[in-house]
Parts: structure tokens; sequence; C-alpha cells
């Protein structure tokens, strides 16, 4: 089964309140940057990026962060995680840095995440920018700003789609199909 | 997913799993341009390099390879004279799996034996050089330094000049660059060329100028002097004179050819230094790319699931 | 020990018999022979009568009967070539387990090749063999001995000595007499005691280094080739010799196309040259080494298609009239060495009808046709008394189920040689007993 949780609109409304609310939470962007996480959260940062611009009129560095190097679950993934490219082509230390992932689950990825991002320097401070965050935490780990808390089932997938990915900008959560009948 | 336990050729992989390697060692290739040069990717595992014939360069790569990727890398030489037999290949192989080695990187003067010991060991075998077979890692890197000057390899005229029938190095660059698209030329004298090669989609040719005229890459290999007393050639000097890597025979190809060069050189024999030393040398990165691609098939290995 | 086989299909080629019969066999020796279809008897109707009486009489139950309906029964198989490294290789194989995997495998004369340790070129050394073989064999071992002093080329060996002591035939077997005078002298020599001189023929300036075929699978494994032409080119050397000298030429295991074409030449031009092969250079080619399968590693080496072909069609219009097994057992520890270290052979006693018999299948020969060159022609260049069910020849006989299907599989094997690359093969004809001189064996 499945069902749209935002839609397109919902989408940028979400993120244009996450703008304001950055700019508004750090006093400006001074020393702000923003870096996405492959895949999904690299386009939603370049977004954020595009309507900072917009309200501040200022360029605000974009990067993107590839965590399959950092991963705790290599060994027991299923399927290995592809490798793709880290591209922060700027200073991070001491920069305030935006972290974007598209949805927050277990909290694993983003101490990945974490990890990698000091491993390119010593920011000043990470926030964390998510798009849908599903619960059902494993680290001590909350995000900043949220598009939309969705409470979820373990079974249960979300996912997002983008239109830079080919897709209709939409949020999509699906169920296992065993899983539906249990819950009728 | 390249899903495989083993590297031991080019021959085995297909034209989507050199890519993935590729583009894998792409990201390795990032982290390598850092101030933090390791990733914590491997933590806990090890490696073991089992070098039967020496080689400084190669084991070194492969140990820095497997350093930033977070193993522990334990040094095996074992010096395989003829005359002093010792313990059998395959006991010396599940030793140093017994050690503890997920990862055991095999370079032999006998061809095939990454492939006996691959059936044989459950630790991830690779070929870092086997007889006059495969050096696939070395192909690798060749196919990702060529990728990065070029953008792509599919339709590049590519010439490879020197001893490709001893040449493991060779093979290797002839198998990827076929299946990634490229036109191969081999030169060199007859007598180390295979005639059989011909049937591999490649084109011989025995005089350099001919075979250099508009490519875009220029790979050349080191020449062994112990083939001038097999009567494959009858002196450096002539081998150097008829094909050596010189100014005026590299100016036959394109203007923004790329000179390539496996290591380690004879100056003076199969390229002069003007060539080695040159604007269009791309040598040096070759090396800084080789600890790239390792650490990819390093990587891309750990993902084997049974 | 009497027996008494019973309505067998009998195939002799030295008696022109094929058809249905029984065989008696008393004290170690062929009594009688005796075949219903076709009118083709080897002895009187009075000696018949008379042992009939016999049998008839109370010792009837003293005769063992073997009852052979539906099996074919063929003289003892005749093997020309094998490598049965008594003395100094006992880790790979012996007199007894040799002639044990001989017998299991249907044959009950087998001719050992001298590159023992020490080599089998003084007579001190046949002798140890042939008393070896009295105590321990189980079927008929002939010594063949070193042409040259430690197979080394440089030196005869007292072949007239080595003659009497036992040895049949003369061969540098795993090596080449690569000296052309030294060939000369071999085959001149050997004439006075009319011996053959078995060739190994390879070129080795031109082999060297090489441990598979040369060709795109040489190049694309890395592996270095031997090509054709180093066989040829000695094929060629030796009939010039022969022809020159007048000596019995034979060679060694022909694996190549123009081997073929060189023996057929040499026929027709008379000069005097018989050739071998053996089971695996029509069985498998040079594809079998692909993988680095050092149980493949043959010298020859396995070779083409287009050669095994050329080899079916040289069996086929006899100028192959040998078919041999070059049987090679070497340690598993040897084969799982590094392949271009690894030592060349397969064992083959074991498989070599199966293999054999498949030419059968496709028509290449007939059943009488392959049973001749593995019996009655190797018999007559051995210049021996063997591969024949004639009355009063030693009781060498096998007793096939052509229809018996089976996997080969190398442990089963009575030779230590485990080493096989037909591991596996589904075959078809398996022997069901063997007589070696008289003694029964059933498998």
């Amino acid at each position: 089964m499945l069902k749209e949780l935002m839609n397109k609109k919902d989408i940028d409304r979400a993120l244009t309140r996450i703008a304001h609310e950055i700019i508004e939470k750090n006093k400006g962007i001074k020393k702000l940057c923003l870096v996405g996480i492959q895949r999904g959260g690299v386009h939603l940062a370049g977004r954020i990026s595009s309507k900072i611009r917009q309200i501040e009129k200022k360029v605000t560095p974009v990067g993107s962060l590839d965590i399959a190097f950092y991963r705790d679950d290599l060994n027991i993934r299923k399927e290995q995680p592809l490798v793709r490219r880290t591209e922060v082509p700027f200073e991070i230390t001491d920069f305030k840095i935006i972290l974007v992932d598209d949805v927050l689950f277990t909290g694993r990825s983003i101490r990945a995440a974490m990890d990698a991002l000091t491993d390119l320097g010593r920011p000043a401070a990470i926030q964390l920018v998510v798009l849908i965050d599903r619960g059902h935490r494993e680290l001590p780990i909350k995000a900043d700003y949220v598009g939309k808390n969705i409470p979820t089932a373990l079974s249960e997938t979300v996912e997002v789609q983008l239109k830079e990915e080919g897709f209709e900008d939409r949020v999509i959560l699906m169920k296992a199909a065993g899983e539906e009948e249990q819950g009728a | 997913m390249l899903n495989k336990k083993d590297l031991l050729g080019i021959k085995e992989l297909s034209a989507e799993e050199i890519t993935l390697i590729l583009d894998t060692a792409g990201g390795f290739r990032d982290v390598l341009g850092r101030d933090i040069k390791k990733v914590p990717t491997l933590r806990g595992k090890t490696t073991v390099n089992l070098f039967f014939e020496p080689s400084t360069r190669t084991r070194t790569s492969f140990e820095l390879a497997a350093k930033r990727l977070s193993t522990d890398v334990i040094n095996f030489s074992v010096p395989t004279s003829s005359v002093v037999k010792g313990e059998s290949l395959i006991d010396t192989a599940l030793t140093v799996q017994a050690l503890g080695a997920d990862f055991i990187i095999i370079r032999h003067s006998s061809s095939g034996v990454p492939h006996l010991l691959a059936k044989k060991l459950r630790a991830s075998v690779i070929n870092a050089g086997d007889g006059i077979n495969e050096h696939p890692t070395q192909a690798l890197l060749d196919a990702f330094t060529i990728r990065e000057k070029k953008g792509t390899i599919k339709g590049l005229h590519i010439a490879i000049v020197g001893d490709i029938a001893h040449s493991r190095v060779a093979k290797s660059n002839i198998y990827s660059l076929i299946k990634l698209g490229a036109r191969v030329r081999l030169i060199g004298p007859p007598t180390l060329i295979p005639a059989e090669i011909a049937d591999m989609n490649v084109k011989v040719f025995h005089k350099i100028e001919e075979g250099l005229k508009g490519a875009d890459v220029l790979m050349t290999l080191r020449i062994q002097m112990e083939r001038q007393d097999k009567g494959f050639f009858p002196s450096t000097e002539e081998y150097s004179k008829n094909w050596g890597l010189t100014p005026d025979r590299v100016a036959l190809a394109k203007e923004d050819a790329i000179v390539m060069h496996p290591g380690p050189m004879n100056r003076g024999i199969e390229i002069v230094s003007e060539i080695a030393d040159g604007p269009r040398s791309v040598i040096l990165e070759q090396v800084t790319n080789g600890i790239a691609v390792r650490m990819a098939v390093m990587y891309l290995l750990s993902g084997y699931r049974r | 020990m009497k027996i008494l086989i019973t309505q067998g299909h009998i195939i002799d080629p030295s008696q022109g018999i094929d058809g249905t019969g029984d065989i008696y066999i008393e004290g170690g020796k062929i009594k009688e022979i005796r075949v219903r279809n076709r009118e083709q008897r080897t002895e009187g109707k009075e000696q018949r009568g008379k042992s009939k009486e016999r049998r008839s009489g109370e010792e009837a139950r003293e005769i063992q009967t073997i009852d052979a309906r539906g099996l074919t029964v063929f003289p003892g198989f005749v093997d020309m070539h094998v490598h049965l490294r008594e003395p100094g290789f006992e880790y790979k194989e012996t007199i007894r387990t040799g002639t044990l995997a001989a017998i299991k495998g249907g044959f009950t004369t087998v001719c050992c090749m001298p590159n023992t340790n020490p080599v089998n070129d003084h007579a001190s050394v046949t002798e140890f063999i042939m008393r070896k073989a009295a105590q321990e064999g189980y079927c008929a071992v002939l010594p063949i001995g070193a042409i040259t002093k430690g197979q080394k080329g440089r030196e005869l060996a007292e072949i007239g000595t080595m003659k009497h002591e036992g040895c049949i035939a003369f061969s540098d077997d795993g090596q080449p007499v690569m000296n052309s005078l030294m060939m000369r002298r071999a085959l001149e020599y050997s004439k006075a005691f009319n011996v053959p001189v078995i060739s190994h023929c390879e070129d080795l300036t031109l082999s060297e280094g090489g441990v598979m075929n040369e060709g795109l699978i040489s190049v694309t494994r890395g592996l270095r080739g031997i090509p054709a032409e180093a066989e040829m080119i000695m094929v060629f050397r030796d009939i010039l010799l022969a022809e020159l000298t007048g000596g019995k030429l034979h060679i060694a295991h022909v694996s190549t196309e123009g081997s073929v074409d060189l023996v057929r030449y040499a026929k027709k031009r008379g000069i005097q040259v018989t050739a071998e092969t053996c089971p695996h250079y029509f069985s498998l080619t040079e594809k079998a080494v692909e993988a680095y399968d050092a149980n493949a590693k043959v010298n020859p080496p396995l070779r083409t298609e287009r050669d095994i072909e050329a080899i079916k069609r040289g069996l086929q219009d006899g100028t192959i009239e040998v078919i041999a097994t070059d049987h090679a057992p070497h340690h598993a520890d040897e084969k799982l060495r590094e392949f271009d270290q690894a030592p060349s052979g397969i064992s083959g006693l074991e498989t070599a009808l199966g293999l054999s018999l498949r030419l059968v299948d496709e028509k290449v020969l007939t059943l009488p046709q392959l049973i001749e060159k593995m019996t009655l022609n190797p018999s007559k260049i051995m210049g021996i008394r063997a591969g024949t069910l004639n009355r009063g020849s030693d009781a060498d006989i096998v007793i096939v189920d052509r229809e018996k299907e089976y996997t080969v599989s190398p442990e089963q094997f009575a030779s230590k040689g485990k080493n096989t690359p037909f591991s596996g093969w589904e075959l078809r004809g398996l022997p069901v007993f063997t007589l070696s001189r008289g003694k029964l064996h059933e498998w």
C-alpha cells in the first residue's frame, strides 16, 4: 500500500520555512554552509541554498557528503552502498554546517555524516535539517529543523522522491504487504 | 555491487564492473586529497601482502591503500628461489589466512597462482601481478587516469608500446581498454607481440611512427633487459632506436595526447627523460591514482556476501 | 584353476574373431576358444571334443563359470607407454599400484618407461623392475630401456645387455634425444637387436619454458606456449633418420595434426615408422587448462579441436596404429603447485577404455579396430606375445560391460596418481572382470 505524505507544494513550503528558520536561528548566514548527504540530502541542500539566496541575496556554499566509508553496517548490509562523491570545496573549520538529509530514522546515517565531517575539518557547529522525521531513533540525535514529523511503523518505508532524480516531487509511505493485513 | 570475493584479472570483469570500480575509486581519490587521508571503512580487517616476487612499488601502494581504509597490514615476503624449496604455495597461503587475513594481496612469478589460491581460501584474493598473465589493479589505475584526463575512454586511440608478450600490465590494459570501448594499438617488434593477439580486436604495428599517429594515449612498457639474451631483440640500443618514446615520435600523436608508463622506467631506453618529465606525462598521477583504485577494489570486495 | 567364460561377445583382432562364444582357461592359459555365430574356430574338433568330455566329468564343479551374456570379451589390453615410477618415485606410483590400476582398466600388459630414479639405463635396473614385477605385479610388466645413459642424450646405454635382461624397446621418453647424431646411432645400433626406438618428439629449444599449447589461450592465460612445430620438427627429423638408417621408429604420444600428416607421408614412402596417440589427445583441447587446472597439464600439451580431428582421421586410416595411455601418475601435492611448476602428466590407465570407446560411438573406429589398436598392434610393434586370445597364450582377458555408465572419480582409482582432467566425466564401458595370466579379478 502506498500513501502520499507530502506533495510538491508541501515540500516547497516546508523548505521555505526551514530556510527562514535557519536564517533566524543563526542571525543571518555569516560563516554558514550547507552540506547535503548523498543522495536526497544533496538536492534538498541545493534547494534550501537557493531559498536562502532569495531571502538574503547572498550565496551560501553548498557541499555534498557521501557517508559510505563511515557507515557502521558495512558488514551486515545485504547490499553494499554505492560510493558517491564527497564534494566540500570549501574550508569547514570554524564554519557552522547545516547538514541536510531527506529522512531521519535511526540516526546512524547522521552519526556517520558527523564523523565524515570532522575528518574534513573542525566545524564551529553542526545543525541538522531533515525533510521527514519518522522516529525510531537508535542514537541520541535530534534534528534542528524538520519539514514534517511522521510517526511510522518499523516495517514501513518512507521514500522522498525528487525531480532531480527524475520523479515528481513527493514523499510516500509504503507498507509491507504482509503488515497491511495484520494491521487490519 | 561487485559481489565478487576476489579480483583475479580484468578478463573476469565486465565493462559495468570496471566502471563501478573506477567510479568508486573517485570517492577514494577525494579522500586522498584531504588532510586526513584515512577513512574507517574497513577497520578491524586484516590485509596481508603475500609477495612471492619482490616489488616495492606495488606492495607499498597496496599497503597504503589498506592502511587508509583502516585495515591492519602485514607484509609477508616469501623468497622464491627454486633451489630452496620450502613450504608449498598452498600451505603458505593457508597459514596467512589462519593469521586472520581478510584480504590477501598476491604477487607471484607464475601465472594463475591467485586463481589457484582463490579457490582454496575464504579470504579475498587480489591479484597484484601473476607471471605474464595479468596485473589488474595497474590496468584499473591506468583506466582511471585516462578517464580523469580525457573524460571518457570510449573511442580513444590508445597505443601500447613494448614487450606485449611478457607484460601482464599490457594484457590487463588490453582487456580493460577494449571492454571500455577504446581502440587499442600494440606497437613493438614481432618477437614481443604474439601473433595470436591480433584476434583480440587490436591493431598491431611494428613501426612505432605508424602506430602513434593520431593517438590519444601513449603507454610505454618497461623493457626487461634479460629479453635481449633470449633473442627477442639484439640490443637495448637497437630497441630504443626503433621503439623508444622520443619527442619526435610523441609529436605524431594528438596534440593533447598523454604519456603513461607503469614504472619503473628505464630512462633512455623505452622512454627519454624529456617525455617522461614533460607536460604530457601523467606518470606520477598514475602512482597516486593507484592507491585510490586499490582502495576501491578492497572496498568493493568487502561487500561480497556468500 | 579352471575358468569358463560363456556366451560373451568375443572380439580378438589377432584371429579375426568377432562373435559370441566361449573361452576355456586352464593353468593360466587359454585352452580353447569357440565362437558360435561365425565359423571362426582356432582349434580342431578333436581337441575341443576332448576338453568338453573332460569338463562334463566330475571336475566340472571345479570349473568357475563366468556367464558373459551381454558382455564383451577382449584380449587383455596392451599399453606400450606407461610410467610406473618405481624405482625412485614410489610416492607417485609403484609397480604394485600401477599394475593394479592397469588390470582395473582392462590392461594386462604394460610397457614401462625408463625415466625412474635411477633411470632404467642399465641391466641392473631392468633386473630390479622385472623382479619387482614378478613379485608384486598384477600383470605383465615389460620394461623399456633408456636410449642414452641417464637419458642425458650423450652416450648410448647398453641396449643389447638390457634387451637380454628383458627390455623390449628403447626410449628416452620424458626427454627427446636432442642430438641428431645420437638419434641416428640409436636407430642404427638398435637394428642389431631388432628393437624399436620410441621417440618422444619435442624440440626442447622451441618448447623451452612452455607449459601448454601455443595459441590465443596461452596468450590470454599468460602461460608460455609450446608450438605444434616443436613436436613436428622432431617427428620429421626422426622419420628422416629412420629412412636413413632403416631402424624401427615408433613415435610416442602424437598430439598434432602436422605430426599425423608427417607420419602418413613417411608410411607412404615406405619408411618403417609406427605411431601412437593417447586418449587425452582425442578427448580434450587446450581449453582444459584455461582455469589453470594442472591436472590437464601434460607433455606434449593438449592441442586444438583441429588437432583432435586430425588424430581421429589418423586413427581411422591407420596412420596411428596404437592407443597408449602415457599413464603418468603424480602426487596430488605436486599437481597443486603453481601451474608452470606442476609436473606434466595424466593418470590414464583407468579412463583409457571409457574414453576410447567414445571413438566407437562417434563411428571413428569400429570396435574391432579400436581393440586392435589396444592389443594386437602394440604387441606387433613391441614384438611380444600378448594381446591375443590365441590358444596356448596367457589367459590375459578383459570382460567389459559396454553399457555400464559411470562417473570418473579419481578417489576410486587404484593408481596412486589421482591426476586426471576427466574427473566427473560420464563415460560408458567398464571392465567387470580381468583375467591376468589366468588369475581372475572381479570389479
